[in-house]
């Protein structure tokens, strides 16, 4: 069915004025490719383009016949009114713009790079304080009038950061449970001190393990969620009408958010807890002869209460880190949609990265107050 | 060559590859239906060769669910669609490659490729069916491509996300007519655009369509355009297109939708601009040559 053009050619021949190209054949973008390598090639000074031969023609085809009569200020004989009005509509729109961007060479590429990246720092941090002061401003704001808070949004909110997320978390745990178990086991069996397989499970569930996987597993879920909905809401200029309506985005989108992450961080913090410890259990009556019960049992002998304190300290501040953050990277979004899918990234990067350095803060800080 | 090839040979060149050489669009009983809701239902609609086809209609009437059945993004549920000759409802996206490169199509947002400049947005088409085409050559083609649509020849070394709404459509355009196509197919080219620019595009599509010899097939709710550079109007009402004709043939037919639309206050003001003396194709002032684009600029999006 594709029909194959004939290629198109030319001859030249010499007469009174100088020399003729005499092009013959269709002049046509699928087989202009051959025929403008031998047109370039031509070098002697032409007088006369003729297109007497030339059974049809498109723009491509004109742009090639027209860029021969100008490069070589020749005449145009033999063109049917088509092909002349073609020629003449190209010539018109001849330019010499470049097609390509501007870039500067390599080496000013990177150090330009770095130097936005610096720069980007400062006024990121600049305007992550000014949402973290904006964000106190509308706690201020619903304090003094209580009627402002959004109570349903809030509840709508805990429902999807914390109940529909139980199952997953829940899951999550119960698994890294029987890992750290029967990977702890596996080394202290070495010692004869499988029985320590508890303390292990125990006091790093609670205190460490139980909190940091809900939070990742939160900031991937809702951190991301939060910036998406919110980046979304500012690209179709919703966060602007509801400035024009005398809504604050920030007392109607954000608070709600990180109210529902600080209250029920603590709670899928403590699940998680509590379900790593159910595998372990699991584990070890599996494999390493510890009854269930007895493991429960002495769970409470070698977990003393401060570790689940330690856990339930951290959750509300990581929860609050991480719906801050998608909040932020949403607000920040401008543009187009690409930018929305960068904040989304930037949330969840930022706000795990965030948690875990607060994460080794608190632990060397109760250490430091004795809490070990 | 074998006999049946001559036979076959014969065959096409009797009467139904004439009619599809006088006719690249041809639909023909076309239903649609997403769900419960049947969007087309026995719709029929020829288009001639060489013409201006406007494609009018309520919201929600299907103008672009029947734009994206007749390039082959949307499979019918019943009906045959030939363009250029072929079968579209036939037609499996792999095995119909040539029939792309010979119809342009201009999404409403442009559609641009966001990661590519303008004149590489142009190059695409050709790059993909022509790749024997040297580079020096295409710079050239996307440069006068550019020009030709009637983007300022800076624009063709920016990105999209550097441009207005209007030229976007512009370099959407551009895109669209790479490979000097037969068929251009245009979904709402003055939708956003402000009158001086939507003036300028209705002018440029017409200039196209004489150089190029081009077949168009154009959705629009611009009353303007439909009266400045249809040949003819088809409109879609009632699942299907109750109506095909020239403005005036349309204004004659009764259908209450038809009378409201072309004898509302708009399709009255759009009547009078067309009757207003030559030169003057619309009330307001006369956009002066070369401003245009700027004006469209400063417009942003």
């Amino acid at each position: 069915m594709v029909e194959m053009p004939h290629p198109p050619d030319f001859t030249t021949e010499t007469d009174a004025g100088g020399l003729v190209v005499a092009l013959s054949g269709p002049l046509l973008v699928a087989t202009a490719g051959p025929l403008d390598q031998r047109l370039r090639a031509l070098d002697q000074p032409i007088t006369r383009v003729d297109l007497a031969q030339v059974t049809a023609i498109d723009t491509v085809g004109a742009w090639l016949v027209c860029r021969l009569l100008g490069d070589h200020d020749a005449e145009l004989t033999g063109a049917s009114d088509d092909a002349r009005r073609l020629i003449d509509a190209v010539g018109r729109a001849e330019s010499g713009a470049p097609v390509k961007p501007e870039r500067p060479s390599g080496p000013i590429r990177v150090l330009a790079s770095i130097g936005s990246a610096v720069y980007g720092i400062r006024g990121g941090t600049f305007s992550a304080l000014g949402f973290i002061g904006s964000t106190v401003l509308a706690v201020r704001d619903v304090i003094r009038r209580p009627s402002q808070f959004r109570g349903k949004a809030l509840v709508h909110q805990m429902e999807l950061v914390g109940i529909n997320s139980l199952g997953i978390i829940a899951m999550m745990s119960f698994l890294v449970g029987i890992v750290i178990a029967q990977q702890g086991a596996v080394q202290l069996q070495q010692f004869g001190a499988e029985i320590y397989t508890v303390n292990l499970t125990g006091r790093i569930a609670l205190r460490e393990l139980g909190i940091l996987m809900t939070a990742i597993m939160v900031a991937g879920r809702s951190g991301s969620a939060f910036a998406a909905q919110i980046g979304t809401m500012k690209l179709t200029e919703e966060i602007d009408a509801m400035r024009t309506i005398g809504v604050s985005p920030m007392v109607a989108l954000v608070l709600p958010r990180v109210f529902a992450a600080i209250l029920m961080m603590p709670l899928l913090g403590f699940v998680s807890a509590i379900l790593s410890i159910i595998g372990g259990a699991t584990i070890s009556t599996l494999t390493l002869d510890i009854p269930f019960m007895t493991f429960l049992l002495r769970i409470q002998e070698v977990v003393p209460q401060r570790d689940l304190w330690v856990g339930l300290i951290k959750a509300p501040v990581f929860g609050m880190i991480i719906a801050l953050t998608g909040c932020y990277q949403g607000m920040q979004v401008q543009g187009n949609s690409e930018e929305v899918g960068y904040r989304t990234t930037q949330a969840v990067v930022l706000a795990i990265f965030t948690v875990i350095v607060l994460d080794a803060f608190f632990a060397v800080f109760f250490s430091e107050v004795g809490w070990i | 060559m074998t006999e049946a090839e001559t036979e076959d040979d014969l065959s096409h060149a009797t009467l139904p590859v004439e009619r599809d050489d006088d006719h690249p669009i041809v639909i023909e009983h076309l239903r649609n239906v997403f769900g419960e809701h049947v969007v087309h239902e026995d719709l029929s609609l020829t288009v001639d060769k060489g013409e201006i086809i406007g494609v009018v209609g309520g919201s929600g009437t299907g103008k672009s669910v029947l734009m994206r059945s007749v390039i082959g993004l949307q499979l019918p549920d019943a009906g045959t669609i030939r363009v250029l000759g072929r079968e579209i409802t036939a037609a499996r996206e792999d095995n119909d490659i040539d029939i792309r490169s010979r119809w342009g199509v201009l999404f409403q947002g442009g559609a641009l490729f966001s990661t590519l400049t303008v004149a590489e947005n142009v190059q695409v088409p050709i790059k993909e069916f022509y790749p024997d085409i040297a580079p020096a050559l295409l710079d050239e083609i996307a440069r006068f491509k550019v020009m030709l649509s009637g983007l300022p020849a800076e624009a063709a070394a920016k990105y999209p996300s550097e441009l207005s709404g209007g030229m976007k459509k512009r370099a959407g355009l551009a895109r669209s007519l790479a490979l000097d196509p037969e068929l251009l197919f245009l979904d709402e080219p003055t939708a956003g655009l402000d009158p001086i620019g939507a003036d300028a595009f209705d002018k440029l599509i017409l200039e196209l369509k004489e150089t190029l010899g081009l077949t168009v097939f154009l959705i629009t709710h611009d009353l303007d355009t439909l009266h400045a550079i249809c040949d003819r109007v088809a409109v879609l009402a009632d699942r299907k297109v109750i109506a095909v004709g020239t403005i005036p043939e349309l204004l004659a037919s009764d259908h209450p939708w038809i009378q409201e639309y072309f004898n509302g206050p708009r399709g009255r003001a759009a009547l009078q601009a067309k009757d207003s003396p030559p030169g003057k194709p619309r009330p307001g002032p006369e956009p002066e040559p070369g401003h245009e684009i700027e004006q469209e600029d400063r417009d942003g999006n």
